[in-house]
C-alpha cells in the first residue's frame, strides 16, 4: 500500500486547489432562473392534488366529518380519514428508534393537538381539494387545552435533547452562591417558534405496485427512507427518494413527519400519484416547533469579577404523546469557568405538536438567557461584559474538565471587539444617542456549538478519461452542500472541482447522515475525503506495482494526487495522469467506497466546539419603543472554511435569527383553546430585509486536528447563539431596561422608558 | 361555467380555458402551465415568493385571480434571462450569494427588476431594504440580496449612459 | 375557497345590479378579499369584477382644487404621483408605508378603504366573532389582544381598522363618492366606517351593491402641504400593520397654528380622528407643550379592551411626535422608511 497519509496534517491536506475558495453556488443557475426542482415542481402523468384538514380544536376527538359534502364538490376524487385509508405495517405510535417521532396519520379520531391533520381530500385540481377540505365541517367532542408553561404537574424528563441527561452538576453550587460578593437571579422565558422554512413542506408520491418514488425535501434522507419502510413494510431497495434541495429546512425536515406521510397514503388509496403541499397554517402543528421556555439563572461572582456558582434551569414543554425537550440549561456547560455549575431540565405536557430541534435547538434558548444573565452580572460587579467574559474564560471544557481541541474565541474577541469599536463603550446604559435623539446602545454574546460528527458513507470513482465521480447522498437546505462537498471531492481525488460529477440529493446514493447538528459537511466531507483517498490508493496502487508506470517502485516514497496526475513525492518530475494509469491496466472505472464517522478516542480526551463573539448596536425611539438592530459584527472560529462566501452566509443567516429571536418571532398561543393565532408570515414576525443592518463577519482562523480529518466544525447554527444575547445585551445598553421576555416587546420598554 | 382567456406570458401568447374561476396566477402558472419556477411560500400575500410582473409591475401572484386578468402580459423568473445569458441581476445574486435555499429566489429577483423599473429606491441601501421588504427570506440571504441590487443597478445605468452618450 | 361566480359588468350600472344580489362581493385587486376567501373567512357566492370597469383609475385635479382619486387607482400610483406626494406628503407616506411594494402595485383606493380588521379571532373561523358571525360573542375579549382598540370599541367587538392611507385621509376631510341603486351620493370618510356598537357586522353605512367610485380632497386639504406628517410604530422596520399611527397636518402662520389635523390609526373600527385635540390647537403655538395637551385631549376616551393599556400612552406619544414632526416641517423627499421612527438612522452616535 503507497504512502498515502492524507489525514496526518489536515491543515494542509494536499495540495488542496478547492477547500478554501469562494466559488459561487454550483446550482446558482439553476436557482436564478427557477429552474432548480423542489418537491412541489413535480407533475408526473396523472396525478392529483390533496389537501389536508386540519383540526382546530387542540383536544379531544372528531365526532364527524361531512365527506358526501367533500365528494359533491366537482372534482373530488376521495376523502381519506380514519375510517378510509391504506393499512400501515406498523402502527405509527411506535418508536422504533430514538429518532422515530409519533405521528398522526389517520390512525384514530382522537386530537392531541391544534393543526392535526384529520382527513385528507384528494382530488383532479388544487382548488378542488382545498374546498373538499373545507367542506369536511368537523364536529368535535372537545376536552380542556392543556397550554403554556404551567399546563400541569411538572416532571424531569429521562433526557433532554438528543440523550442529554436532564441534570448536570458540578461543584457546590449553594456554596458558591452564598460566597459570592455580587449575586444575581433572574428569569427569561423565550416563545414557541416555528422554522418556517420558506418551502412548505411537500410530497409528490407516486406508487408503481409496490414501488415507491418520492420526491419530497428531506434533511435526512436515509432517515426518511428507513421510516416509509417501516411504515409501508417495503423494503429499502423499493423506495426511491429525490430530494436535490430544499426550500429550507432548519430541522423541521429532518425527519419523517406525518403530512408527508398522509401523501404517500393518499397516492396508494387512488392508485395515481398525489402531489401534498402544507398550507402555511398548516406548518404550525405537525412539523415541529421550538418549544418555549422559562429559565432561571442564578450567578455569583466574587469581588473580582470570577464566577463563584452558575446554576441554569429550564422549564420546557412537550407534547401529551411524544418526548423532545428544548435542553436550554445545556448552554451552560461550556461557556464560562465557574467552580460549581448545576444545570436542571423540567417539562410539562401540553397540547401541541411534539416540538423538534430548530435551528440551535436549546444552544439558541439557553444563550439568550445565559448571555443576557451574564451582561447583569457584569454590570452588578461594574465591569465591562466583555473584560467579564475574559476574565471567566474557560481554558478548559469546565464541567468536564477536558481540553478543547482547539478554541479560538479570545482572538474572536479581540477582532469582534476591534472592528466593532467596542473599546468607546460606556459602561453605563443609557449614554449614547444618534443625531436624530433615538437611544444607541452596544451589546455583546458569547457563540458557541458543538463541533458533531455522525456516520456517512460515500462513493468515490475515477474514470477512463481521468475525471472523477463522487456520490453521497447529502442535502442542500441552503447551506451549500452542492457546493462546499463537491470542493472536497475535487480535492479528495486530487482534480479540479468541474471535473468532478458531484451527485447527492436522492436515496439510491450512499449514506450522507442526516443534515443537522451543523455536522453535515463535517459528517459528508469526512466520508467524501475517505473515499477520495481509498479511490487514489487504488489509482496508485495499479500505477506504483506497474513496471510500465514512470510511477513504479515509489511506493515507499508515496505518490500525491494533484490536477488529475499522480506525482512522486520525492520527484515531482515523476508523473502520471489517472486518464493513462486506466487506459494502461485498461479499467475503465475504479471505485471505492469511505465512511465519515465520529473518533471516539478524540473525543473522550478533548471537548469539541465552534466559538464566536457577536457584538450588536440597537437604536430605540425614546418615546415609542420601537427597536432597530444598526449594526452586528460576528467574529468565528469555527475549524476549516471549506467556502468563505457560502459560510459568511450561513454566519450572516444565523445572525438575523439571533435578531429575530430578541426582537420579532413568537408563536402567541390561545390560552383557553390551544390554537395559534398567528399561523402565517403576516403576524408571525420573521424579519424582513429593512430590519437586517449591514453585517460583518470575521471568521477566525483555526486548526483543529481533532474533530475530524478535514478539520471542520461546522457554522450552521453558531451564528444565532450569542447574537440573540448581543442585541438583548444592546436593548438595555440603550435603554437602561432589563427585559427578559423574548422577543422584546414595545409595551416593555415603553412602560419604563 | 368555462371562461376563455388570454394572457402574453414571457412574451409568448397563451390562450386558454379557464374551467374554474377561483385559479390564481399562481396555481394557474404552477400547476396548469407547469411554469414553476415561481414559488408558493404563503398564499396569503405575505411572503413574496410568488412575485411576478404584470403589465411591467410586481405583484404578488397568489392573491390575483387568473380570470380577472385576462389579457395581460406577465413575466416570471422563467422570462428573465435570455437564453443562457443571465439578467445582470441573476448574475448578481450569484456573485452576492443573495440566496442559500433558492427558494425565495425567483420572488426576490423578479421584485428586484420591478423595484428597478419603479426607479423608487436608487443607489440607496436603505430604500433598497425598505423597497425588497415585501420578499422574505429565512434564510437571511438580505445583506447578499442588496448588494446584488446595488450591482446590478449600478451597472445597468452605466449601460444606461453608454447607450444615451 | 368557495365555489362562486364571476361576473365582469361592462358598466357601472351593471355592477351594482349584480353586487346587490344576497351573496354577492366586488373584486377589485382581490389583495384582501381572496385573503379572506382563502380563510375561509368570507365565502361569496359571486364576485363582481370592477377591474374592467372604464373611468375609475383617474386622478384629477377638479375646478375648484378638489383632487378626486378614481376607486381603481393602484395605492402605489398614487403615492408615486409627484403631484399628489407634493399635495398631500402625509398621505403619500402613510400608502408607502402599508404592506409590501408588490401589495401597493395591486391594491386599489377603494378597496384600501373597505380592508377587513387583522384580528385574529376574526380571521379564525373555529372562533366565536361577532364581526364573521353575529351574535356569535367575542373571543378576542378575553383572548390575546394586546393588538385591539382602545378607542370607540364594544362588547360585542373590539376589533381595530387596518389602514394606513384612511388615517391621513380622514384628517384632511376626504369624501367617498359611492354609486349605488339609488344613484350617486357622497359621505364624508369619517361617516363611511362604523363603530361597533352591538352590530359590529356592519362596519360601514355601505348598502348592498354600493361601489365606491372615487375618493375626493377637498380643496382646503392642499393647506397642509407644508406640515404634513404620517408616524406608524410597528414590530418590524417594514411590513407590518401598525400598532398605532398618527397622521397630523398643521396649517401654520405667522408662528401660530391656523390649523390643525389630526388621527389616530390601529386604535379603533375606523380611522380615529381626534377633533377635540385639533380644537385646543387652534391658534396657538407650535409647542410640545400644547402637543402634549392635544395628546391628552385625543386620548381622553380611551380605555383598554384587554392586554393594551399600553396603546393608550403610545397614542399619545405618537401623537406628540407626529405633531412636532408637522410642525418642523414636511421633508422635501419621502424618507427612505416611509412613516418609520427609523426614517433617519445614519446619524452620528454621541456618547
Amino acid at each position: 500500500m503507497p504512502e498515502l497519509n492524507l489525514t496526518s496534517a489536515p491543515a494542509h491536506l494536499r495540495h488542496g486547489s478547492n477547500i478554501g475558495q469562494p466559488l459561487t453556488r454550483r446550482d446558482g443557475v439553476l436557482k436564478v432562473t427557477g429552474r432548480a426542482t423542489y418537491a412541489a415542481d413535480n407533475h408526473p402523468p396523472g396525478m392529483l392534488f390533496a389537501a389536508m384538514a386540519v383540526s382546530s380544536i387542540a383536544r379531544g376527538r372528531v365526532v364527524s366529518l361531512d365527506v358526501a359534502a367533500a365528494k359533491r364538490h366537482p372534482g373530488v376524487v376521495d376523502v381519506m380519514t380514519p375510517d378510509h385509508k391504506p393499512a400501515l405495517a406498523i402502527d405509527p405510535d411506535i418508536k422504533t428508534n430514538p429518532f422515530v417521532f409519533r405521528m398522526e396519520v389517520l390512525q384514530s379520531s382522537e386530537v392531541r393537538y391544534a393543526n392535526q391533520p384529520i382527513a385528507v381530500v384528494i382530488a383532479e385540481t388544487l382548488e378542488a381539494a382545498t374546498e373538499g377540505a373545507a367542506l369536511l365541517a368537523p364536529r368535535y367532542e372537545v376536552l380542556p387545552a392543556l397550554v403554556g408553561l404551567d399546563a400541569g404537574e411538572s416532571y424531569v424528563p429521562p433526557v433532554v435533547g438528543v440523550g442529554n441527561p436532564a441534570e448536570h452538576h458540578h461543584g457546590d453550587v449553594e456554596a458558591g452562591l452564598a460566597s459570592a460578593e455580587k449575586q444575581i437571579e433572574a428569569v427569561y422565558e423565550t416563545p414557541p417558534q416555528y422554522h418556517n422554512a420558506m418551502e412548505p413542506h411537500a410530497i409528490v408520491a407516486s406508487w408503481d405496485g409496490d414501488h415507491l418514488s418520492v420526491d419530497m425535501p428531506t434533511q435526512g434522507l436515509m432517515l426518511s427512507l428507513a421510516r416509509i419502510a417501516e411504515l409501508f413494510g417495503i423494503t429499502h431497495d423499493k423506495i426511491h427518494i429525490r430530494s436535490p434541495f430544499l426550500g429550507g429546512g432548519f430541522g423541521s425536515k429532518g425527519l419523517m413527519a406525518g403530512p408527508p406521510t398522509l401523501g404517500i397514503m393518499a397516492a396508494k388509496l387512488v392508485g395515481r400519484p398525489v402531489k401534498l403541499v402544507l398550507r402555511r397554517e398548516q406548518m404550525y402543528g405537525p412539523v415541529g416547533h421550538r418549544a418555549p421556555t422559562r429559565q432561571r439563572l442564578r450567578l455569583g461572582a466574587d469581588g473580582e469579577g470570577r464566577l463563584t456558582a452558575l446554576d441554569h434551569h429550564a422549564r420546557t414543554v412537550s407534547s401529551t404523546f411524544d418526548d423532545f425537550y428544548e435542553p436550554a440549561a445545556d448552554a451552560s456547560h461550556t461557556l464560562y469557568a465557574a467552580p460549581a455549575i448545576r444545570t436542571s431540565h423540567d417539562a410539562v405536557r401540553v397540547n401541541t405538536g411534539t416540538p423538534l430541534f430548530m435551528r440551535a435547538p436549546g444552544e439558541a434558548t439557553g444563550s439568550i438567557a445565559l448571555e443576557s444573565a451574564i451582561d447583569e452580572v457584569a454590570w452588578a460587579c461594574g465591569m465591562d461584559p466583555l473584560a467579564f467574559r475574559l476574565k471567566n474564560y474557560a481554558e478548559v471544557e469546565p464541567i468536564s474538565g477536558k481540553p478543547f481541541s482547539s478554541k479560538a474565541l479570545r482572538a474572536c474577541y479581540e477582532k469582534g471587539a476591534t472592528r466593532f469599536g467596542w473599546a468607546k463603550r460606556p459602561l453605563q446604559p443609557r449614554q449614547m444617542r444618534d443625531d436624530a435623539g433615538l437611544l444607541v446602545g452596544w451589546g455583546m454574546g458569547t457563540a458557541t456549538f458543538p463541533a458533531l460528527m455522525f456516520q456517512a458513507e460515500a462513493r468515490a470513482a475515477i474514470r477512463r478519461d481521468g475525471s472523477g465521480v463522487m456520490e453521497i447522498g447529502a442535502h442542500d437546505m441552503g447551506q451549500g452542500a452542492w457546493t462546499a462537498l463537491a470542493q472536497i471531492a475535487a480535492d479528495a481525488v486530487g482534480l479540479d472541482v468541474d471535473r468532478v460529477e458531484f451527485k447527492a440529493g436522492t436515496s439510491d446514493l450512499p449514506d450522507a447522515g442526516i443534515a443537522g447538528g451543523s455536522a453535515h459537511t463535517a459528517t459528508a466531507g469526512a466520508a467524501i475525503h475517505s473515499a477520495g483517498a481509498a479511490v487514489i490508493a487504488r489509482l496508485a496502487d495499479l500505477a506504483t506495482t506497474d513496471e510500465r508506470s514512470p510511477l513504479f517502485g515509489a511506493g515507499n516514497a508515496g505518490v500525491i494526487a494533484r490536477d488529475g496526475r499522480l506525482i512522486r513525492r520525492d520527484d515531482e518530475s515523476r508523473s502520471e495522469s489517472y486518464a493513462e494509469i486506466l487506459a494502461r491496466a485498461g479499467v475503465a472505472e475504479i471505485e471505492a467506497r469511505g465512511t465519515g464517522a465520529p473518533n471516539p478516542a478524540a473525543m473522550e480526551e478533548y471537548a469539541m466546539h465552534a466559538h464566536g463573539a457577536v457584538f450588536a448596536e440597537v437604536k430605540v425611539d425614546p418615546e415609542l419603543g420601537q427597536v432597530r438592530v444598526t449594526r452586528m459584527v460576528g467574529a468565528f472560529a469555527a475549524g476549516r472554511i471549506v467556502n468563505p462566501r457560502m459560510v459568511q452566509s450561513q454566519l450572516f443567516g444565523g445572525m438575523i435569527w439571533g435578531l429575530s429571536f430578541a426582537l420579532h418571532e413568537e408563536a402567541i398561543t390561545d390560552r383557553r383553546s390551544g390554537r395559534i393565532m398567528n399561523a402565517n408570515l403576516g403576524e408571525y414576525h420573521i424579519p424582513v430585509n429593512a430590519d437586517v443592518p449591514p453585517l460583518d463577519v470575521i471568521t477566525v482562523e483555526e486548526h483543529d486536528p481533532h474533530v475530524n480529518a478535514l478539520g471542520i466544525k461546522g457554522v450552521g447554527e453558531i451564528g444565532i447563539t450569542g447574537s440573540a444575547g448581543a442585541v438583548a445585551n444592546a436593548v438595555w445598553h440603550a435603554t437602561g431596561v432589563r427585559v427578559r421576555r423574548f422577543p422584546i416587546r414595545i409595551e416593555e420598554l415603553l412602560t419604563q422608558l | 361555467m368555462n371562461h376563455s382567456i388570454s394572457l402574453t406570458v414571457n412574451g409568448a401568447r397563451r390562450d386558454f380555458v379557464l374551467d374554474d374561476p377561483r385559479v390564481t396566477l399562481l396555481d394557474l402558472l404552477r400547476e396548469r402551465l407547469h411554469l414553476t419556477g415561481t414559488k408558493k411560500g404563503c398564499d396569503r400575500g405575505q411572503c413574496g415568493a410568488c412575485t411576478i410582473l404584470v403589465d411591467g409591475k410586481r405583484i404578488n401572484s397568489c392573491l390575483a385571480l387568473a380570470i380577472s386578468h385576462d389579457g395581460a402580459d406577465i413575466l416570471t423568473i422563467e422570462g428573465i434571462a435570455r437564453g443562457d445569458q443571465l439578467h445582470p441581476v441573476q448574475a448578481a445574486f450569484i456573485a452576492h450569494d443573495g440566496f442559500q435555499c433558492g427558494f425565495c429566489t425567483p420572488g426576490q429577483i423578479v421584485s428586484a427588476i420591478g423595484m428597478m423599473r419603479e426607479a423608487q429606491a436608487g443607489d440607496d441601501p436603505e430604500r433598497i431594504r425598505e423597497c425588497m421588504s415585501g420578499n422574505l427570506c429565512r434564510c437571511g440571504a438580505y445583506a447578499g440580496i442588496v448588494d446584488a441590487v446595488l450591482e446590478a443597478q449600478a451597472g445597468m445605468d452605466e449601460t444606461n449612459q453608454r447607450r444615451s452618450a | 375557497m368557495k365555489q362562486f361566480d364571476y361576473v365582469r359588468p361592462g358598466t357601472i350600472t351593471e355592477a351594482v345590479a349584480a353586487a346587490a344580489q344576497p351573496g354577492a362581493v366586488y373584486l377589485a385587486a382581490g389583495t384582501n378579499l381572496l385573503d379572506l376567501m382563502k380563510g375561509g373567512v368570507s365565502r361569496p357566492d359571486r364576485l363582481v369584477d370592477v377591474t374592467h370597469l372604464e373611468g375609475l383609475d383617474q386622478i384629477e385635479t377638479l375646478a375648484d382644487g378638489s383632487l378626486r382619486i378614481g376607486a381603481l387607482v393602484r395605492n402605489a400610483d398614487l403615492a408615486h404621483d409627484a403631484d399628489f406626494a407634493r399635495s398631500y406628503p402625509a398621505v403619500a407616506e402613510a400608502l408607502l408605508s402599508g404592506a409590501s411594494a408588490q401589495l401597493r402595485n395591486a391594491a386599489t383606493v377603494g378597496g384600501n378603504l373597505l380592508q377587513r380588521t387583522r384580528c385574529a379571532y376574526f380571521y379564525d373561523t373555529a372562533s366565536r366573532c361577532n364581526k364573521r358571525e353575529p351574535g356569535s360573542g367575542c373571543d378576542a375579549s378575553d383572548g390575546e389582544n394586546r393588538g385591539h382598540a382602545v378607542l370607540g370599541w364594544s362588547e360585542s367587538c373590539i376589533a381595530t381598522h387596518p389602514s394606513d392611507f384612511c388615517v391621513p385621509l380622514v384628517a384632511l376631510d376626504a369624501i367617498v363618492e359611492i354609486e349605488g341603486r339609488t344613484g350617486r351620493r357622497e359621505i364624508a370618510l369619517d361617516e363611511l366606517h362604523r363603530l361597533p356598537g352591538d352590530a359590529p357586522e356592519r362596519e360601514s353605512v355601505l348598502e348592498p351593491g354600493d361601489l365606491i367610485v372615487a375618493v375626493r380632497l377637498p380643496p382646503a386639504a392642499r393647506g397642509f402641504a407644508a406640515h404634513a406628517r404620517y408616524l406608524k410604530v410597528r414590530e418590524r422596520t417594514s411590513y407590518a400593520f401598525a400598532v398605532v399611527s398618527a397622521a397630523a397636518a398643521l396649517r401654520i402662520e405667522n408662528g401660530r397654528i391656523a390649523e390643525a389635523r389630526l388621527a389616530l390609526g390601529g386604535v379603533a373600527a375606523k380611522p380615529w380622528r381626534a377633533r377635540a385635540a385639533e380644537d385646543v390647537l387652534r391658534n396657538v403655538a407650535p409647542t410640545a407643550d400644547a402637543f402634549q395637551e392635544a395628546a391628552w385631549r385625543a386620548l381622553a376616551d380611551a380605555k383598554p379592551s384587554g392586554d393594551n393599556a399600553f396603546k393608550i400612552e403610545l397614542a399619545r406619544r405618537i401623537v406628540v411626535r407626529a405633531l412636532l414632526l408637522a410642525a418642523a416641517g414636511t421633508p422635501a423627499r419621502l424618507p427612505a422608511l416611509p412613516a418609520s421612527p427609523f426614517a433617519s438612522t445614519s446619524g452620528a452616535i454621541h456618547a
